[in-house]
């Protein structure tokens, strides 16, 4: 059972800030993670390699500061990394990101035959769950989304059994492998690596690919080039709300507290009042 | 683990970056363990990085290293609730290469530090907590860590675990630390434009400002205050005693948050937007502090041998020097052919004795003390110095010579004539 696993190092979305003059984002200083969806992937890889054996491939494309995100995927235990890294991939979009990940699996599918590839549901950053379903896509792999749980795989008949979250309950989804599935946060958590994990991915020689190693042969499917998205305009979002305003009270019961509070909203808003008065009658 | 190193470096900060550094560089084989997710990720400083010390270490850092500002400029204010009175040196000297101190981020230092010390060879690995050491026969042989398969060997542990040290604590090696003998410090790094904090500062690209503070901020604790300036934020904060704390019954950020409204220190953050905040422990016990620092298979270096010289607000320069000595002292004896033992690890303390270490912390040994007894030098003298001086400057018709008469009888009804002459003394001892 072979497992590639698609991630992709994101900064870490909780912390970070909008350049108050120019209305950039600021990713000095926010620290780098591996987008979480992915950890459930990778997680969920490293489960089915422990029951049934085989290997697991994190790849990324990315610049090669994403060797620490590929790196801390070592550690959970992954056999083997690739960053993919060109300038030529520079401004790729989700359609040009597919193109390349799917280049560069066919390339790894020359060595060994891939059964599962692995995405997370989306990226934390870019928020278009796209590049999953466009692997699955190029290369004509069955494709399961939303998935929270790998129940069985079963490499004789080449069948896998998922549970997908929908609206309003759990799918129980069956195909035929291979496949290409994007997780969503599953019900595994991402284990803690052992002592000769943490130095087997210190010392590991990563592959790094340019375009050509890749496998891309044409330069204008990648990059800008190959990306029709285009960004017309950036700009950071107004404030929905005025800030919340704290009430003070000094040894207040939970009934004054409701008074005072009650007093101020109907101050602001009269007719609110008036309103709940009538019904109140 | 059945794979055994030289040398074992627990923590990756100052003092573990450097020992590790130097020791890979030294030709033997490292392992350094670190807590954080990252090198630096744990780590709280001011921070103002001395260049000497590091320059020991990497002569030619200045190349790659992250750098905010060097300093050209040191103020020191004593402050009352509505003033300060203060001095301020400024030189274009300081404009001059090589720069002797700078302002930076230790998030982004540290990973800048220990990716040259995985470049000269050490094998780092993170986020994992060494448990304890392994100690047999009396002789430390190991460390013992919360990952699975976690035992590792080796001839000789470098403990740089900082301020805290339960390693040592636990293997006996040392005592628990005293709320006495160590400050809390709390820091917030504000966000404001580049050229916003040039223009505040007066300064150019690349210049930076060092402030640090006592009197009124420290609300009557021993401890001082601090405000430096970063490429596009600032960073200040505040310090005293654990043991102040607890009896003034004040919380560190309530401190903090007065501070940062203290008319003299509002205008210079107004607008800032806050980054970060953080808390750490900094060793204030000075020379009479200092534990046991080796044994059988073992030192210690940094924080967690309490090498901090609270007067100077120096500490990181202290654990880099620290780490280089006793890795030094691990390369020589290697290279001799000698074992780590205690009697042969006693050179690490030569080496630090000889060294400008041991030296002022030496100078400084009876400040702790004194400062903890006499809080007068936290209270009432920047009271009476500020309203002296504001005697002085405000023109309201009283002669200078009744001023002055009212300044002394102000002293001497605070401290009374002996107090005066006694503080005088205790001060001089502290400091001499």
């Amino acid at each position: 059972m072979h497992s590639v696993v698609c991630i992709k190092q994101v900064p870490d979305s909780a912390q970070i800030r909008v350049h108050p003059v120019t209305n950039t984002i600021m990713r000095q200083g926010v620290p780098a993670i591996i987008n979480p969806y992915d950890l459930f992937a990778l997680e969920e890889a490293l489960r089915l390699k422990d029951q049934l054996g085989g290997t697991v491939t994190v790849i990324t494309m990315g610049p090669p500061m994403a060797e620490a995100a590929l790196r801390k995927c070592l550690s959970f235990g992954a056999d083997d990394a690739i960053l993919i890294s060109d300038r030529a991939f520079a401004g790729s979009d989700t359609l040009a990101t597919s193109y390349a990940l799917s280049a560069a699996i066919r390339k790894i599918m020359e060595d060994m035959q891939v059964d599962l590839i692995f995405t997370g549901k989306q990226t934390i950053d870019g928020d278009t769950a796209q590049v999953g379903p466009g692997i699955a896509k190029r290369l004509d792999y069955q494709l399961l989304t939303y998935v929270s749980k790998v129940v069985e795989v079963n490499p004789q008949k080449k069948e896998i059994l998922v549970e997908r979250r929908a609206e309003g309950g759990v799918q129980l989804l069956k195909t035929s492998t291979p496949c290409l599935i994007t997780m969503l946060e599953g019900t595994n958590e991402m284990r803690f690596g052992d002592l000769d994990d943490l130095f087997r991915a210190a010392r590991h020689e990563l592959k790094v690919w340019n375009r050509e190693q890749a496998g891309i042969d044409e330069a204008e499917m990648v990059g800008l080039k190959g990306s029709p998205t285009v960004v017309s305009k950036v700009f950071a979002p107004k404030p929905r709300s005025k800030r919340a305003e704290m009430i003070e009270v000094h040894d207040g019961n939970p009934k004054d507290l409701a008074i005072t509070l009650l007093a101020k909203v109907f101050t602001q808003h009269p007719k609110l009042e008036q309103e709940i008065a009538k019904r109140a009658l | 683990m059945t794979e055994k190193f030289d040398v074992i470096v627990v923590g990756a900060g100052m003092a573990g970056n450097a020992a590790a550094y130097t020791l890979a560089k030294g030709g033997l084989k490292v392992l350094q363990i670190e807590r954080g997710e990252t090198p630096g990720s744990k780590n709280v400083q001011g921070a103002i990085l001395y260049a000497d010390a590091l320059s020991k270490i990497i002569p030619d850092f200045r190349n790659d290293a992250p750098l905010e500002r060097h300093l050209i400029e040191q103020r020191v204010w004593v402050t009352d609730e509505n003033s300060f009175v203060g001095t301020h040196y400024r030189s274009e000297d300081f404009n001059k290469e090589p720069y002797n101190r700078y302002t930076i981020i230790r998030v982004h230092f540290d990973q800048w530090f220990n990716k040259k010390a995985r470049e000269a060879g050490v094998l780092t690995i993170c986020e994992t907590t060494v448990t304890e050491l392994l100690i047999e026969d009396g002789k430390v042989v190991g460390v013992r860590t919360d990952r699975q398969g976690g035992e590792v060997r080796a001839d000789a542990v470098i403990l740089a675990d900082g301020a805290n040290s339960r390693l040592a604590v636990k293997a006996g090696f040392q005592k628990e630390i005293k709320p006495e003998n160590v400050a809390l410090a709390v820091k917030e790094i504000h966000f404001l434009p580049q050229e916003v904090i040039e223009a505040r500062f007066n300064i150019g690209e690349d210049e930076g400002v060092a402030i640090e503070l006592a009197g009124s901020i420290s609300a009557g604790m021993m401890g001082t205050g601090f405000l430096y300036t970063n490429k596009e934020s600032i960073t200040l904060g505040v310090g005293c005693m654990v043991s102040d704390f607890k009896e003034n019954k004040i919380t560190p950020y309530d401190l903090l948050d007065k501070m940062k409204a203290h008319p003299s220190i509002a205008p210079l953050i107004a607008g800032s937007e806050m980054k970060e905040y953080a808390a750490h422990l900094i060793p204030e016990g000075g020379y009479n502090a200092i534990p046991k620092v080796f044994g059988e298979g073992w030192m210690i270096a940094g924080d967690a041998g309490q090498f901090v010289n609270g007067i100077h607000r120096e500490g990181s320069n202290l654990a880099m020097t620290t780490g280089m000595l006793a890795a030094q002292t691990l390369v020589e004896l290697k290279a001799a052919g000698k074992p780590f033992t205690a009697s042969n690890l006693a050179e690490y303390k030569r080496k630090l004795d000889d060294s400008f270490v041991m030296k002022d912390l030496k100078k400084y040994r009876r400040m702790p003390d004194i400062f903890h007894k006499n809080k007068q030098f936290f209270t009432t003298y920047p009271d009476l110095i500020s309203k002296a001086v504001q005697s002085i400057i405000r023109v309201d018709g009283m002669d200078k010579k009744t001023k002055e008469k009212e300044i002394r009888k102000s002293f001497v009804a605070s401290r009374s004539i002996f107090g005066l002459i006694g503080d005088a003394f205790k001060f001089w001892r502290a400091v001499e």
